[in-house]
């Protein structure tokens, strides 16, 4: 894969950032609310997918379950909402409980009384389970596509869970958000919403460069190492399944903080965010976007989904279709992706193709080579 | 001793199934290092050519065979997901060779859209387009050899697919004019009814057996045995076994790889529409009805082992009895005056997807030991 960036213009990126940062403040009064809060949500949604880019565009890593971290953050910011805006129902404890004959909180609910404790679980728990599955499965060089069917399977086991549990966490029916309140707001409210946007346009901004933080150095050149040949990182000495139990665990991190923001933007978590085709969705963003390119995943995540819910509105049939059709486009026309095929030679090659550029004479030799050695 | 060999035969049944859906899935894995994710897909289509064998076999001329149409549906299941099968290879699967996780996304949006087509095309139209991808596909083959050899043969080739389309259209029309049920596209899901020589139960040894599941079991077994001669006793088996083992050798050696990867992908394919008749007798027949095998059978395969199919047997046989001993909390029949605790584990997991998150966790503590599986293939590359 092509690394070459374009370089801009300084006062180009500047520019780019005062219309990015205008537009931001702009939206919630442009946009009806009902899109606003599309456009909220599919943002959320960016972060999980700069997640998905990070293992899989620069590690190699095809994870399948993204959803159970993406729904964990979910749950996590759901408990606590429902939990302190409990007290109007019996037993002080949240209302759906009545319905099981629950009349004592289960005790995994207690810390989330606690705004603090949830703010840090929010994305350590994702980390943690992230960083606990990847290194039982790291550790014993389980790769390629094992791992991604491990990955799904254990997604399946937690969906299984959650949706067989309705006396722990409301099971199949999930909790809903939009009805509690946070600080004395109804979460639901227009004015939350708004607030709810900017945070996620604020944090999609700060993922976007901490995901650039993360891939820049000596630890980012290792990722890319492992992506294109693992048993050579090995061999010099890295030991790759710590670097990808770090990566992975960061991946399951930002998927918590994304499903948190989806959450209380959606107005409910439910197993659902645990589903197959939820997860595998969540790599066809990057995929279109662009595998390795950060930027692509933000786009790709936001693109699609709005794509899909105009699609949606108007031939409720075709998205299927449309989606299906995606998958296999991008795998077999454009692997490198929208913004790779910009960043590489796309362009150019296709105004070869109209004859509207002349061909760049090189050697032979070293147009095979530039080719990615994808040899496994 | 009745409770154990009842708990043995529901572990069977339930394992027998994977077996038939996860043998096909092996198979490919083994060859061409690709997971399939239409897979379920392939199944789903195997389940609905029974649905439509079934009510074609209750039109007049037909009706007398009735009985026999479960039968038939296994042949034509076979051939149907086959050809499928052998279209996606031709098509998608052959240009991603040596990148296992694109093709992953590859398969899976082929599931995406037999999943809406399904939904959204009537079955009868369905049915007319196989049998001419059939016809289209398998035609140019059955030409003498002295047409193949003709520099118009292109000419011939593209002939026969309009045939094809022909016979397609016309087939569909005949059967959406006379089997009403087909005629129109529906999300809904349907029933496969049994004939009645295989609606009851049968005693062995006491104890009463659906024989349904037996028949499951039979198909299973057949399976198996077939395959197991085909890959050991053919000459087709003895080139696939050795791509499988290195196929830049077998290359070398003169064995048509290209032909190997057809062959095999249709094969597995096709043992994909046998266990989607399997399924099809077990419940109602939807869109989604691949997708509750799917997984169990990727469970076996990680489980097994590529490139042996007694690792297959094992494996889905344990995964089998395994979800019947915890699913239906049979340890607490076998041994009643256990310690509280323990007892309230078992129970706590005694349901279907509690005894899915039990197998999982147990399956990732077994990888722990074997990440390759039950019979790892031996290689001295790094990457194996």
């Amino acid at each position: 894969m092509s690394l070459s960036k374009i370089k801009f213009d300084k006062k180009i990126v500047l520019s780019f950032w005062i219309i990015l940062i205008a537009l931001i403040i702009a939206a919630p009064t442009i946009l009806p609310v009902f899109r606003l809060n599309l456009l909220g949500r599919y943002l959320s949604l960016s972060i999980v997918a700069l997640g998905v880019d990070l293992i899989w565009g620069y590690t190699g890593l095809l994870s399948l379950g993204q959803g159970i971290f993406f729904a964990l953050g979910g749950y996590c910011a759901a408990m606590y909402l429902q939990i302190t805006s409990s007290s109007e129902f019996p037993n002080n404890i949240p209302e759906f409980f009545a319905l099981y004959g629950v009349e004592k909180l289960p005790f995994f609910w207690e810390p989330f009384r606690s705004p603090v404790f949830t703010f840090f679980a929010i994305w350590i728990i994702p980390a943690l389970v992230a960083g606990l599955i990847g290194f039982l499965v790291f550790r014993n060089r389980i790769k390629g596509v094992y791992f991604s069917i491990l990955t799904q399977a254990s997604l399946l086991v937690f969906f299984n869970f959650f949706n067989g549990q309705q006396k722990l966490i409301n099971g199949t029916n999930g909790l809903k958000t939009d009805v509690t309140q946070l600080f004395g707001q109804m979460v639901g409210s227009e004015s939350m919403q708004r607030i709810f946007f900017w945070i996620t346009a604020v944090l999609v901004i700060a993922a976007w460069f901490f995901a650039k933080w993360v891939v820049k150095g000596r630890f980012g050149n290792i990722l890319i190492g492992i992506r294109d040949d693992e048993p050579r990182v090995r061999f010099t000495g890295y030991n790759p399944v710590i670097f990808k139990t770090i990566i992975f665990s960061i991946a399951g991190g930002l998927a918590g903080i994304s499903g948190a923001l989806y959450t209380v933007q959606s107005g409910i978590v439910s197993p659902q965010f645990m589903t197959v085709p939820f997860s595998i969705e969540m790599v066809i963003w990057v995929a279109v976007g662009g595998r390795g390119t950060l930027l692509g995943a933000i786009l790709g995540a936001v693109f699609i989904n709005y794509a899909k819910s105009l699609v949606s509105e108007a031939l409720p049939a075709s998205w299927m279709f449309i989606q299906g059709g995606l998958f296999i486009l991008v795998v077999t026309a454009l692997p490198e992706g929208v913004l790779g095929w910009i960043q590489g030679d796309g362009p150019r090659n296709l105004l070869q193709r109209f004859g509207l550029k002349r061909k760049i004479e090189t050697y032979p030799s070293l147009e095979v080579n530039t080719k990615e050695g994808n040899n496994e | 001793m009745e409770l154990l060999l009842d708990s043995l035969f529901n572990g069977v049944a339930i394992g027998s199934v994977l077996l038939v859906a996860a043998l096909g899935l092996a198979i490919v894995f083994g060859l061409m290092g690709v997971i399939n994710l239409a897979h379920g897909e392939l199944m789903m289509l195997g389940a609905y050519t029974t649905y439509v064998t079934q009510l074609i076999f209750k039109l007049p001329i037909l009706k007398p065979f009735y009985n026999s149409y479960i039968i038939v549906s296994i042949f034509l299941a076979f051939i149907v997901s086959g050809v499928v099968g052998i279209l996606l290879e031709k098509t998608i699967i052959r240009k991603l060779y040596g990148s296992p996780l694109e093709t992953l996304l590859a398969t899976w949006g082929v599931s995406l859209i037999l999943q809406q087509f399904v939904r959204s095309v009537p079955l009868a139209y369905g049915t007319g387009l196989v049998i001419s991808l059939l016809i289209g596909l398998f035609l140019p083959t059955t030409f003498p050899s002295k047409i193949k050899e003709s520099i118009n043969f292109k000419y011939f080739k593209f002939s026969s697919w309009i045939f094809a389309a022909l016979t397609g259209v016309l087939t569909g029309s005949v059967i959406s004019s006379s089997v009403s049920k087909l005629s129109r596209a529906s999300a809904r899901n349907v029933d496969v009814t049994a004939p009645s020589w295989m609606r009851g139960q049968v005693e062995i040894i006491g104890t009463a057996f659906p024989k349904t599941r037996l028949m499951i079991i039979v198909i299973t077994l057949i399976s198996v045995i077939a395959i197991t001669l085909f890959l050991n006793q053919s000459a087709w088996g003895m080139r696939i076994r050795a791509v499988t083992q290195n196929r830049q050798m077998s290359d070398c050696l003169g064995i048509s790889t290209e032909k190997v990867d057809i062959i095999t992908f249709g094969i597995g394919s096709g043992l994909a529409g046998v266990a989607g008749v399997a399924v099809s007798l077990l419940g109602s027949v939807g869109p989604n009805v691949g997708g509750n095998y799917i997984v169990g059978c990727f469970m076996v395969v990680v489980l097994g082992g590529v490139g042996n199919l007694l690792g297959t047997v094992l494996a889905s046989f344990g995964i089998g009895i395994m979800t019947d001993l915890i699913g239906a909390g049979r340890l607490l029949s076998i041994w009643p005056d256990m310690p509280l605790p323990l007892s309230n584990a078992i129970n706590f997991f005694a349901t279907t997807s509690m005894a899915r998150v039990m197998i999982f966790a147990l399956i990732v503590i077994f990888l722990q030991f074997k990440p390759t599986g039950l019979f790892p293939q031996k290689g001295r590359m790094v990457e194996n």
